[in-house]
């Protein structure tokens, strides 16, 4: 599967890069105006990371001449300008999603494959981890077939540690996703555990072949056992 | 007390002074000259007596003033009579048609007929002191009142003619607000210190208003230009740590570091939203439904409710919709109820009310009233704690935005309320 991201900060642009290439993906990227216009012509992507503010040009800008060429790829806009009006702006001009800097790269990783996933898959909206089956339409995860019961909460963290499968998600990046991001400024994430804890009785009452880990201080990863 | 006013009370005492002073000094000059002349009219009339003295024996037989006579000539022994001198001297005498004693002027003198000493006494009625003193205050008083009153009519028709530019400009910059600025404008006078008065607070405010918006520019950009360092700090630390083997030890130091990061961040995040509230960056929005925004924050409290060991409810009073902008009215909540848990003890309990046009959220807490002035100042923090201390200033912000009234009180709980009905 092939990614163009498209960010003009160099730093950061390898990092989206380094962290999407980890997940087997095909990474292409241009940090500027030009480039991007031309790699967005050219190619097909089953993505494109979009950063609005570009040298040269804005990031609308690219995104209205790919719709201008009817090119189906998917586009998630990237932008540090949290704004009301660019979000609106990118969604009306045909982005699929919109995500604000700074943003956790588990977060990224989410977007994507949800976009991707619509793409590829179409109807197909499961997701499917060793025995552990989650549907995204009915929201229910099941292992082995068998349905786990789960509050909103829990189906929540359970699908978003599925989605990084063997990847790092922080406490942060995790409330975030699961709370709403202005949940922040609770002293700390501690309440969490408490939800962990359940998943993983859960998890592991019903046989499943996956076990949520630990990071030390920082947060947790889903392995496949 | 009013410029007018000063003035006129100023010249009120000025004159309750010199007019008092004025007026001792005229009287005295005026009766010294009364005295003169009739002393003059006296001495005149002594002179007559005396001419007639010498031809007319009947003189001598004017020995009482009851006759109607205005002197009197009395024969004195020469021991009594010493060298002859006029004396003028102030005395009473009984008037018939007052039917009182009256002061009268006499002047009394010796002369010398046919070897013989005479006293003659000579008089004449004399101005009433007790009168002319009272028609005299009278006067003054009369006096007095017209010239403060011919002042006050001038400074208020005529001042308040000449202030007028000046008390329009001290108006408008009443109603001045560095955040809303408005032009003061120009104004129509024809005096040069007051058009030098608005010239000057015009440059003065351009230059505030300047200064007050690169300031909220600065701000803003300031925490823009530190959101991607931030993020690529974050991103490239997560990275790190997956793909790195790290003792539990290594991964106790990062995450302190992410930590300190994402604090920076939130932090940083919080300006902006302060200076997009500010900067009216949020539109008019829509009408928001308050008790299923305070439904779903509740909700979403309600894991960090329970490990922190404090009970939410929701007491729903009445209906609450408010036009605003569905996100702030979302931030607006969370920030309420987020603040009643973070400051709150073990076994608390927070309680929103919801009334048809407020809402309030109650929590326990530290036993203590917070600083009502200060609570919703930025960075205020009552404990030291890892909360970015703008929270409510967030929520002042949007209150201000939309005019809704916002505020604090103790009553055994903390207490916090947002009406939102405009206010100013």
């Amino acid at each position: 599967m092939k990614i163009l991201v498209i960010e003009d900060e160099q730093e950061l642009l390898q990092t989206i890069a380094g962290s999407l290439q980890m997940e087997h993906y095909i990474v292409e990227t241009a940090s500027d105006f030009d480039t991007a216009l031309e790699k967005a012509g050219v190619y097909e992507y089953d993505c494109i990371l979009l950063d609005i503010s570009l040298p040269g040009g804005s990031g609308l800008q690219v995104l209205e001449a790919l719709k201008k060429e009817s090119k189906s790829d998917g586009v998630i806009i990237i932008s540090a300008r949290d704004s009301v009006d660019d979000r609106i702006a990118g969604l009306n001009l045909g982005a699929d999603d919109y995500l604000a800097k700074p943003f956790h790269l588990a977060e990224l990783h989410a977007r994507v494959r949800s976009v991707v996933r619509r793409r590829r898959f179409g109807g197909n909206n499961t997701l499917a981890v060793a025995n552990v089956t989650a549907n995204l339409e009915a929201r229910t995860i099941a292992v082995d077939g068998e349905e786990l019961s789960l509050n909103r909460k829990e189906f929540d963290i359970l699908l978003y540690l599925l989605t990084n499968r063997e990847r790092l998600v922080t406490r942060t990046a995790l409330a975030e996703h699961v709370w709403g991001d202005r949940i922040d400024e609770a002293d700390s994430y501690e309440f969490i555990y408490s939800q962990i804890k359940n998943l993983r009785k859960k998890l592991k009452d019903s046989g499943a072949a996956v076990e949520i880990q630990a990071i030390y201080g920082i947060g947790y990863k889903l392995q496949e056992l | 007390m009013k410029l007018l006013n000063y003035t006129t009370s100023f010249f009120a005492l000025i004159l309750l002074v010199i007019i008092p002073v004025w007026a001792a000094l005229f009287y005295y000059n005026m009766l010294d000259e009364i005295y003169d002349s009739m002393d003059d009219g006296l001495d005149n009339q002594k002179l007559l007596v005396l001419q007639k003295a010498r031809t007319d024996s009947t003189v001598f037989r004017h020995t009482a003033f009851e006759q109607g006579d205005d002197y009197t000539v009395r024969e004195i022994p020469a021991l009594v009579a010493g060298p002859s001198r006029d004396m003028y001297v102030d005395t009473l005498m009984y008037m018939k048609n007052e039917d009182e004693f009256e002061p009268v002027r006499m002047l009394k003198t010796v002369f010398v007929h046919n070897n013989r000493y005479y006293e003659l006494k000579v008089i004449t009625s004399m101005v009433e002191e007790d009168d002319l003193v009272n028609q005299l205050l009278y006067s003054l008083l009369w006096l007095y009142l017209g010239l403060v009153a011919t002042i006050l009519v001038l400074n208020n028709v005529l001042l308040r003619k000449i202030w007028k530019p000046f008390y329009r400009l001290l108006r408008k910059l009443k109603g001045f607000r560095l955040e809303a600025p408005q032009p003061v404008g120009d104004i129509d006078t024809r005096i040069d210190e007051f058009r030098l008065l608005n010239d000057t607070v015009q440059k003065l405010l351009k230059g505030n208003i300047a200064a007050y918006n690169s300031q909220k520019q600065f701000i803003e950009n300031a925490a823009h230009e530190l959101q991607t360092p931030l993020a690529i700090c974050l991103n490239k630390l997560e990275l790190f740590v997956e793909r790195h083997e790290l003792s539990d030890e290594q991964l106790g130091q990062l995450a302190s570091v992410m930590n300190g990061l994402e604090r920076a961040s939130r932090l940083n995040q919080s300006l902006l939203l302060l200076s997009r509230i500010e900067n009216q960056q949020f539109g008019q929005g829509e009408v928001v439904d308050i008790n299923a925004g305070a439904r779903q924050v509740l909700a979403d409290f309600s894991e960090q409710a329970a490990y922190k060991g404090v009970t939410l409810s929701l007491k729903e009073e009445g209906a609450c919709a408010v036009t605003m902008h569905p996100d702030l009215a979302g931030v607006l909540l969370t920030n309420l109820v987020k603040n009643a848990i973070v400051h709150n003890v073990p076994g608390g309990r927070v309680e929103v009310v919801l009334h048809t046009g407020s809402l309030e959220v109650h929590n326990t807490g530290s036993p203590t009233s917070l600083d009502r002035n200060r609570i919703f100042d930025r960075f205020y923090k009552a404990q030291s704690s890892s909360s970015t201390g703008l929270g409510l200033a967030i929520v002042k912000a949007i209150a201000d935005l939309y005019g809704f009234g916002v505020s604090y009180a103790y009553r055994q709980e903390h207490v916090m309320a947002v009406s939102f009905g405009r206010h100013e």
